[in-house]
Parts: structure tokens; C-alpha cells; sequence
């Protein structure tokens, strides 16, 4: 492909699509990145809640050891 | 200690300092390739907080922490792309600057915007950002952790995909 080709496509495109250059950030986004980092911190890992509901459906099951249990706390 | 080693030891302060520094620069990165402000100011929050949870990898002697963001950035922008979907337009709320009728613009535009999305989201992100935003081959490169010899390869043949298309549409460049 020859370089006019491109450059014909270049006019084209920057015609239609103009360059965002002059797009400036409208406001701070630190509030919006505190409150990302706070959701980290209240996030559950899957497997604790996976690990919760066998615990749950053992004592569920097995109602019998919940004393055991209770005696070993 | 200096900014940037405080940061990589997991110094929120450093890091708040870092996010001032260079959100503006970040925002205006995503804008050129995602086009749209809503979308860019969500990546910009979505690069930095990739970057808090990789400061542990950081390494300061490294010093370019710019370049580090771009390159974070520019992956999370393709992310979006990709997620996005070819069948969601190409946000563009940036007005065209073209001295055509405002009902061929348009047209021309629709019709612009249907061949990009036709572009893998990393051949699209290579073609806006060499075609559209005439940003050196180089930065592209660095950006996208490729060669410059790669980014050309690309926009050649994101070029060719878009000529393709926009001649089966009726648009000859």
C-alpha cells in the first residue's frame, strides 16, 4: 500500500472523526478512586463465601456436631 | 524517600500524589482512544487502581512512571473495547470538522464509525491513535508494549480493512 493511500484515509477519518487533543479532564476523580479503593476492602473473596456455605450445610446436615463444636471454642 | 519508592511501599499518600500528577495526562490518553468522556474518566479510575495493585511489582530505579500508566492505560482501553463488542458503536461525541452538509456528515460518519468497528479492538485502538490523533509510532509502540516496525504493520493492515469496507459501502477514499 502506497503512503498517498494512507493519507487520503488519514483526511478522511480526521473529517469525520476529529482529534480528541483538546479534551481536557473536567474534574477531579480522586473521590471516584477512594471509593474504588474502599470497595476492595469490603470485597468477600469467593472461596470464603464458598468455605461459609459448606460450613452452613455441614451444620445443616449434621446438626449433631454444632455441641462438639461449641465445646471446642 | 522519594515519590516514587514510597509508592511501590504501598504509601497511600505517594499514591494520592501520583493520581494528581497524572490523571489529566491518563484521561486525555484513554479520550483518544475510547472517544468518549464518561467511558475515559471510568478507565482513568480503572488504570490507576490496576496500578495500586501491582505497586508491590513497581520498581522505582524503573523512574518513568508515565509511560508505566500509559501502557496500563492503553490495555484497559482495549479491555473496554473488547467487552464493548463489535456490535456497539464507536462512541464519538466529539463534533466532525468537516465543511460537508450536516446530512452527509452524518452519513459519512455512521458509515466511518461501522467500518472502525469492523477493526479488531487493537487494530482500532493503533488506527485512531496513528490516523486520527497523529501520535508518533513510537509512543504507540511503547504504549501497546510492541515494535515500531508492529504498530506500522498494524496500521497498514487496519488501513486496508477500513478501505475495504468503506468502498463496499460506497465511500471511496
Amino acid at each position: 500500500m502506497k503512503e498517498p493511500e494512507i493519507d487520503d484515509l488519514k483526511k478522511l477519518l480526521k473529517d469525520s472523526l476529529p482529534p480528541a487533543h483538546g479534551v481536557e479532564l473536567g474534574r477531579d476523580l480522586w473521590p471516584a478512586m477512594l471509593q474504588r479503593l474502599d470497595q476492595r476492602t469490603l470485597r468477600v473473596p469467593w472461596w470464603d463465601w464458598a468455605l461459609l456455605a459448606t460450613l452452613a450445610a455441614v451444620l445443616c446436615f449434621f446438626p449433631g456436631i454444632i455441641p462438639a463444636l461449641l465445646y471446642h471454642l | 524517600m522519594e515519590l516514587l519508592e514510597r509508592f511501590a511501599a504501598g504509601d497511600v499518600d505517594a499514591f494520592e500524589a501520583l493520581f494528581r500528577q497524572h490523571q489529566g495526562e491518563i484521561f486525555r490518553w484513554l479520550m483518544r482512544i475510547v472517544r468518549n468522556t464518561a467511558v475515559a474518566e471510568d478507565l482513568t479510575v480503572e488504570t490507576f487502581w490496576r496500578m495500586h495493585r501491582a505497586h508491590v511489582r513497581f520498581d522505582p530505579a524503573m523512574g518513568n512512571c508515565g509511560a508505566w500508566l500509559r501502557r496500563i492505560a492503553t490495555n484497559a482501553a482495549i479491555d473496554h473495547l473488547r467487552h464493548a463488542g463489535r456490535e456497539v458503536p464507536l462512541p464519538d461525541e466529539l463534533p466532525a470538522t468537516a465543511q460537508q452538509p450536516p446530512g452527509e456528515q452524518l452519513e459519512l460518519r455512521r458509515e466511518i464509525l461501522r467500518a472502525m468497528n469492523k477493526l479488531s479492538p487493537r487494530l482500532r485502538a493503533v488506527v485512531l491513535l496513528a490516523l486520527v490523533e497523529e501520535e508518533p509510532y513510537q509512543s504507540i509502540a511503547e504504549a501497546l508494549g510492541i515494535s515500531e516496525s508492529a504498530v506500522k504493520l498494524r496500521v497498514f493492515r487496519g488501513v486496508r480493512i477500513l478501505r475495504k469496507t468503506l468502498s463496499e459501502a460506497g465511500v471511496h477514499p
